[in-house]
């Protein structure tokens, strides 16, 4: 094809795109408007009904909680098929030791270590009172032992995070998540109906199995990542 | 939309051109995880505190360490 025909060809389709773009942006509805009856009447109840104050939390663990059973177990076999794939029998050699070079580093990443641990279990433990919940805090959670990795360098990373610890937390969460749902069916309800009793609204015992739920995930999601970084590190540190 | 929602949409459009301006990989990791800061911004002043918060941690914590990790594992090798 010439120069020229491609260019007239182009021209021709960047034309029809662009109008159809414009065409489907003048149908938008307007900035902020928001058109959902779902949401107006879970923020109308869910304080009522859970005795939670943050309502995503009371969707995702409980009104939606069997959806939120599903990106667990997503995640959960992520992890278990990175191990798969990437995890050989290297225990009986030596741990590789690193370096951390920058002192800057070193005191940043340290003093960091504590308050990001601290922060994740308050973002987790806080899910249903304030924005957060498992997954956040369980992330910020596992950011806070990998920055341990980052300023003490990798023994002192694995040496934190036991294998054996971690495998069981990622079982405990991924399991436990589901465990709490049979729990419900044995009580006599549905599958992951919130059975038990709601507690005062507003504090960390109100939610029935809002908690229990948060806590697994939160379990669930830290753990994966860990031992996503554990994978990977392992893969970057036995070169040969 | 009120002015600092527009603000934090132009940065997010900001944000989103020097994602892919950066044409090296070590810097781009950097420049998204900014990126991600940015569209936190954006999430935190549309009054969507719960997403913003999984988007930092996200941008900033499980993406770069997958991307810095697969780079430091290829660093030093051939180019094919």
């Amino acid at each position: 094809m010439s120069r020229r025909a491609r260019l007239l060809l182009f021209g021709a389709s960047a034309l029809a795109f662009g109008a159809l773009l414009v065409w489907g942006l003048a149908g938008l509805p307007a900035f902020g408007d928001f058109n959902g009856e779902y949401g107006q009447i879970v923020n109308g109840v869910a304080g009522r009904e859970r005795h939670v104050t943050n309502v995503v939390a009371a969707v995702v663990f409980d009104y939606r909680g069997f959806d939120t059973l599903g990106e667990d177990f997503i995640l959960f076999s992520a992890v278990l098929g990175v191990a798969l794939l990437l995890r050989e029998a290297r225990d009986d050699r030596e741990r590789p030791r690193d370096e951390v070079r920058s002192d800057a580093v070193r005191a940043f990443g340290l003093a960091m270590v504590a308050p990001t641990v601290v922060f994740g279990l308050y973002i987790v433990a806080h899910g249903y009172l304030t924005p957060g919940g498992g997954f956040q805090g369980g992330v910020a959670l596992a950011a806070g032992l990998i920055l341990l990795y980052a300023a003490g360098g990798y023994r002192a990373f694995r040496a934190a995070t036991p294998h054996r610890l971690v495998d069981l937390a990622e079982g405990t969460g991924a399991g436990g998540y589901a465990a709490v749902g049979v729990a419900s069916l044995v009580a006599g309800s549905l599958f992951l109906q919130n059975v038990i009793g709601l507690g005062t609204k507003g504090t960390l015992a109100a939610g029935g199995t809002i908690p229990l739920l948060n806590a697994a995930s939160a379990l669930a999601v830290a753990a994966g990542l860990i031992l996503l970084c554990h994978e990977f590190l392992e893969e970057v540190m036995y070169e040969e | 939309m009120i002015p600092l929602q527009s603000v934090a949409l132009a940065l997010v459009g900001l944000g989103a051109l020097a994602v892919v301006t950066t044409r090296d990989p070590l810097r781009q990791t950097l420049v998204a995880g900014l990126y991600g800061l940015a569209l936190a911004v954006l999430f935190v002043v549309l009054q969507a505190p719960d997403v913003a918060l999984s988007e930092i941690v996200v941008s900033s914590v499980a993406t770069p360490f997958i991307l810095l990790t697969a780079l430091a594992k290829m660093r030093g090798r051939p180019r094919k």
